[in-house]
C-alpha cells in the first residue's frame, strides 16, 4: 500500500489517479497509523510552504514523517512536499522547514521580464546521477512544474537532476537513501512522470542495485 | 529550456464537444474525454475543458466529465464555464482538474480571484478574458475592451488595466482571447496578445484565431505569449499536435518533445 499524506495543502487527486493507473493500491490519508504502516509514502503538495507546515504541525505529521524518512521505506516528495523537506524556505517571510535536507529554498528573481514568475510548464531536466527512480528515463526529458521558489541543496550530492530557468540551475530531484523528491509534478508529467512513479512503486528504497518493474517501456 | 505550451480547447455542450465561430453555429466534434485522450496521446501540453452552456443554464459543471478527463490524462487540465463560486472550484479541483478558469464571474466579482488563490493557491486560478478591439480610448487606453458572458456584454473596462488587477488579486494566468479572431483561423491577434503578457509578470496564454503551426510561432515570438491554445485547426483533422510541435521546432519554437 501506498500512503498519499493529506496535510490539507492542495488537490491530491492527480496523484492518486497515476497511481491507480499503475494498477498501485494506494490511500489518500493524514492517519499516522496508516501512514507509519504504508510499504511507501507518497508526500505531495501544492500551495505555500507556510501553510503547509503549519499544517503538518496541526496534524502532529512531524514525528510520523521523519519515522518514515529515517526508516528504510521508500519516501517521495513533490513539489512544496519537497521543498519542505529543507531547513528553510524563502517564502510566507521565512519559513522554517523540517531540515531533513540541509539546504534552502528560494524565490526566482528573474531579471528578463519574459521569465514569467511562477515557472510553468515543461523543461528539460539533466540527470546527474543515476537513481532508481530514473530507470528507463531519458536525459533532459521534459517534467511539468508549476512553481516560484526552488530547492538549493547545500550538500550537492543530494542533487540527482537539475533544470536551467530565470539564469539559474537549480536541483529538479534531490535524494538520500529511501529519500526521493521532485521540484515537478510527476503525476502530471505525461509518460515520463508515470514512468518514475512506476519506478517508484517498485523500488526498495536503496540506491541500487536496480529494482524489477511493471514493465512499462523506457521513455 | 522552458518550452512553449501547446494546450487544445475543448468547448463541452452537453458532454459533447463543439466548434463554432464566435460561439455561433457549434458543430458536434465528439466525447470530451475521448477527444481528450486522443490530444494526450499525440503529445499536447495541456488542455482546457470549457463546459460552456453551465453558466447560461444555471447548472453546475459536469463534474463526471471532469472526473473522466482526469483519468484519462497525466498532463495538467483546466476547467471554465460555470464555475460561480468557491464550492464549484473546490469540486472541479477536487474531480482532478489542475486549474479552474473564471472570467465574467471575476468581473462580476474580481475578489473571487483572491479568495481562489488563498484556497488553493494562485497557480490554479486562471483568468479568462475576451477582449474586443473599441475606439473608446478614453475609457479604454489600451484600445481593447473586456467582454463578457460569451463576448455578448461590454463591460467598459480596459484589458490590459484588468489584466494588472487580477494578477494584484492572485491569478496565475491569464488566458487572452480575443473576440476579434476567435474562430477565424486567421492568426491570434498578436496585439493584445503583446500588451497583456509585457504587462503582467505571470504567464499568458494567447487564444482565438490559431490556422496554422506559423500563427502560434508569432504568438509566441511577436505575441510573447508562454502558451497558446488551440481548437479548429486540429478539430479538423487538418493538424496533429505532433505536426504542430515538428513544424514550431523547424522555426527556432522550443516545444516538448512529444510522445
Amino acid at each position: 500500500m501506498i500512503a498519499i499524506i493529506d496535510y490539507k495543502a492542495g488537490n491530491l487527486t492527480s496523484v492518486k489517479l497515476a497511481f491507480d493507473a499503475l494498477g498501485q493500491a494506494n490511500v489518500i490519508t493524514s492517519d499516522p497509523a496508516v501512514i507509519l504502516a504504508a510499504e511507501r509514502v507518497v508526500f505531495p503538495g501544492v500551495g505555500a510552504a507556510g501553510s503547509a507546515m503549519r499544517n503538518i504541525k496541526e496534524l502532529n505529521l512531524i514525528p510520523v514523517l521523519r519515522s518514515v524518512i529515517a526508516s528504510e521505506r521508500p519516501f517521495l516528495g513533490i513539489c512544496v512536499g519537497t521543498q519542505i523537506l529543507f531547513d528553510f524556505s524563502e517564502e510566507d517571510e521565512g519559513t522554517p522547514c523540517l531540515g531533513v535536507l540541509p539546504g534552502c529554498v528560494k524565490l526566482f528573481r528573474p531579471s528578463d521580464p519574459r521569465d514569467k514568475v511562477p515557472h510553468m510548464g515543461w523543461n528539460q531536466m539533466s540527470i546527474q546521477r543515476r537513481h532508481p527512480l530514473l530507470q528507463g528515463v531519458a536525459d533532459n526529458s521534459d517534467f511539468y512544474f508549476v512553481h516560484s521558489y526552488y530547492p538549493e541543496p547545500a550538500d550537492t550530492t543530494d542533487i540527482i537532476g537539475t533544470t536551467d530557468y530565470a539564469n539559474v540551475k537549480f536541483a529538479a530531484m534531490v535524494g538520500r537513501r529511501n529519500m526521493a523528491a521532485t521540484q515537478f509534478h510527476v503525476e502530471k508529467s505525461g509518460r515520463v512522470g508515470l514512468k518514475v512513479l512506476e519506478n517508484f512503486a517498485c523500488w526498495n528504497g536503496t540506491l541500487n542495485p536496480e529494482c524489477s518493474t511493471l514493465g512499462l517501456p523506457p521513455c | 529550456m522552458l518550452t512553449r505550451r501547446i494546450i487544445p480547447c475543448l468547448d463541452v455542450i452537453n458532454r459533447r464537444v463543439t466548434k463554432g465561430v464566435k460561439f455561433k453555429n457549434n458543430v458536434d466534434l465528439g466525447d470530451p474525454v475521448e477527444l481528450a485522450a486522443r490530444y494526450y496521446e499525440q503529445g499536447c501540453d495541456e488542455l482546457v475543458v470549457y463546459d460552456i452552456t453551465a453558466s447560461a443554464e444555471h447548472r453546475p459543471i459536469d463534474i463526471d466529465m471532469v472526473r473522466g478527463v482526469a483519468r484519462a490524462v497525466r498532463i495538467p487540465f483546466a476547467v471554465g464555464g460555470g464555475i460561480s463560486c468557491l464550492e464549484d472550484m473546490s469540486r472541479v479541483l477536487l474531480a482532478g482538474a489542475e486549474k479552474v478558469s473564471v472570467n465574467s464571474l471575476a468581473v462580476k466579482n474580481p475578489t473571487i480571484i483572491a479568495e481562489g488563490a488563498r484556497a488553493f493557491g494562485a497557480q490554479c486560478i486562471v483568468l479568462g478574458m475576451d477582449p474586443v478591439r473599441t475606439d473608446d480610448q478614453a475609457r479604454c487606453p489600451s484600445g481593447y475592451e473586456i467582454t463578457t458572458r460569451g463576448f455578448r456584454e461590454r463591460t467598459g473596462l480596459d484589458a490590459v488595466e484588468w489584466a494588472r488587477r487580477a494578477e494584484g488579486f492572485g491569478a496565475g494566468e491569464i488566458v487572452v482571447n480575443s473576440v476579434d479572431a476567435d474562430g477565424t483561423r486567421q492568426g491570434f491577434e498578436l496585439t493584445i496578445t503583446r500588451l497583456i503578457a509585457d504587462a503582467v509578470r505571470i504567464p499568458v496564454v494567447a487564444s482565438g484565431g490559431a490556422g496554422c503551426s506559423r500563427h502560434l510561432r508569432d504568438a509566441f515570438v511577436e505575441g510573447h505569449a508562454d502558451a497558446a491554445i488551440v481548437a479548429g485547426m486540429i478539430h479538423s483533422g487538418e493538424y496533429t499536435i505532433g505536426r504542430i510541435k515538428a513544424e514550431l521546432a523547424a522555426d527556432g519554437v522550443p516545444v516538448r518533445k512529444s510522445a
